[in-house]
């Protein structure tokens, strides 16, 4: 890993007059394309209190909260079910039985392969289209993100120490009693990170109940518009809610990062990277 | 099976449209995401703290929020570029963070001496990416990026309710209207998209092999 310094020598006098210029002229590019926003904004009536009204009206102010809080709700379903499903799973890609192995990695490739939207849209279906059920959302979560926790966790368990687990097995260990006493605990600290970071990706996707009006901020956000008529107003107050949640989450996520030492982090770069490629 | 393949044209049609998408985002993805790799790298800090809210800002937000903002939001500003222009500006612009990021942690991967080896020779920060460390950047992060343009392959569902016939807005039609085939029909929209899935990555193996560098 390089520090982004060594692209660039240490600033003279004249690159840093340049360097002033090229920073002067950024934020008075940004401050005009803010304006233009605004102006835009102005020009179009879409700054009319009329239409921001909701989102200070106590009553909406409730109902925005509580759809927040579905949604929280919903996360943590998915995100719980999903690390269920992603440890089965990953034992199973883990295990020396051939038997195991396969099926495994067909279900976690092919719930990995398809879009999610997809995967919800044909589960709402097996309910028959009924408006308002959170099930086919939930289901298609677990079932997506904990196949990219599969490989999360395969990736983690990976990362432990040859040594270690020779270790162990030099001592007598079964394959069993090393997973879960040599392997598990210490991938867990490295895991963390990348669990956190799945956290807001399914936190992201919960906006997907949207499609199939399953109770949330989007449906909720829906349910403003078609009153006041105000989509653009809307969608930047739930935008807003999604980035604060996630920037939380995120935070947490580098937390957890910075209390791990030297190798550890190196290890949790690794499953990162692993989760990274897995989301795709 | 015969309701699946009486309306493979509808089929058919659904992934070209999917196609369309994944062409025209991922290249304004593209686009814009070296653009803020660059920021990112930069010297001027200023360049850098707007590299960086923007990532952290875009990653952060749902993809269908940018869609309702450019779908919905755009036209009452009387910014309009159509249904196709809006969804793909918001798939293009959500795509564009990760690319950033994989663009430059393929930036921090080129080995020290290269950059250093460029400003030796008198290279100022233009030359020294543009000649030497893009360049390498772009092979080491063939995979990464890839894994991107998959990732939005899928995310070219989310345009499913918003006017544009692409393959899983098929699938939810097709699922409505033949309940008792469903399960048919669910696998074959799958095998759809895992065989675009299989494409563009054995497009990245090929391309991961052919530009390996040596050393």
């Amino acid at each position: 890993m390089s520090s982004p310094t060594v692209l660039f020598d240490a600033p003279g006098p004249k690159a840093r007059r340049r360097h002033r210029m090229i920073s002067i002229f950024t934020v008075i590019a940004l401050l005009a394309f803010l304006a233009v926003v605004i102006w835009r904004f102005n020009e179009t009536g879409q700054l009319e209190y009329a239409l921001w009204e909701p989102f200070v009206t106590p009553a909406y102010m409730e109902l925005i909260g509580q759809a927040t809080l579905d949604t929280l709700r919903t996360a943590a379903v998915a995100i719980v079910g999903a690390v269920a499903f992603g440890v089965i799973f990953a034992t199973g890609k883990l295990s020396s039985h051939r038997i195991a192995r396969w099926p495994s990695w067909l279900v976690v490739e092919f719930f990995r392969a398809v879009p999610l939207l997809m995967l919800i849209f044909f589960i709402w279906s097996l309910y028959g289209f009924k408006n308002g059920i959170l099930i086919p959302l939930i289901l298609g979560l677990i079932l997506y993100n904990g196949s990219v926790l599969a490989e999360v966790f395969r990736a983690g368990m990976n990362a432990v120490p040859t040594g270690q687990v020779e270790a162990a097995y030099a001592i007598g260990m079964r394959k069993n009693a090393v997973m879960r006493l040599i392997q598990f605990p210490q991938a867990v600290k490295v895991m963390l990170p990348a669990i956190v970071s799945q956290c807001v990706v399914t936190l992201k996707d919960t906006s997907l109940g949207y499609y199939i009006l399953a109770p949330g901020l989007t449906v909720a956000g829906r349910a403003i518009w078609r009153e006041y008529d105000n989509r653009l107003q809307t969608a930047l107050v739930l935008a807003a809610i999604y980035i604060l949640l996630n920037l939380l989450l995120t935070w947490v996520a580098r937390m957890l990062e910075r209390r791990l030492n030297r190798s550890e982090a190196n290890a949790a770069r690794a499953v990162n990277e692993a989760a990274r490629a897995a989301r795709a | 099976m015969t309701v699946f393949f009486d309306n493979f044209d509808l089929f058919l049609r659904g992934f070209a449209e999917t196609a369309k998408l994944l062409v025209a985002a991922g290249a304004l993805a593209m686009v814009l995401g070296t653009l803020i790799a660059v920021t990112r790298v930069s010297p001027v800090k200023a360049l850098r703290i707007v590299g960086t809210t923007y990532v952290s800002l875009v990653r952060n937000t749902p993809l269908l929020m940018l869609i309702l903002l450019t779908y919905y939001g755009m036209p009452r500003l009387g910014i309009d570029f159509g249904f196709f222009g809006n969804i793909t500006l918001a798939m293009g612009v959500y795509t564009s963070a990760f690319i950033a990021e994989a663009l430059r942690s393929g930036v921090n991967g080129v080995p020290l001496g290269q950059a250093e080896a460029a400003r030796a020779i008198g290279m100022p920060f233009g030359l020294t990416m543009t000649q030497v460390v893009l360049p390498q950047a772009f092979r080491l992060v063939v995979p990464p990026l890839v894994s991107q343009l998959i990732a939005l392959t899928k995310n070219t569902s989310l345009a499913a309710t918003f006017g544009i016939a692409e393959a899983t807005f098929r699938l939810n039609g097709m699922l409505r209207d033949y309940a008792s085939e469903r399960w048919v029909i669910f696998a074959g929209y799958a095998a759809g998209y895992i065989v675009i899935v299989a494409v563009l990555s054995s497009i990245a193996i090929y391309l991961e092999r052919r530009w390996k560098v040596s050393r």
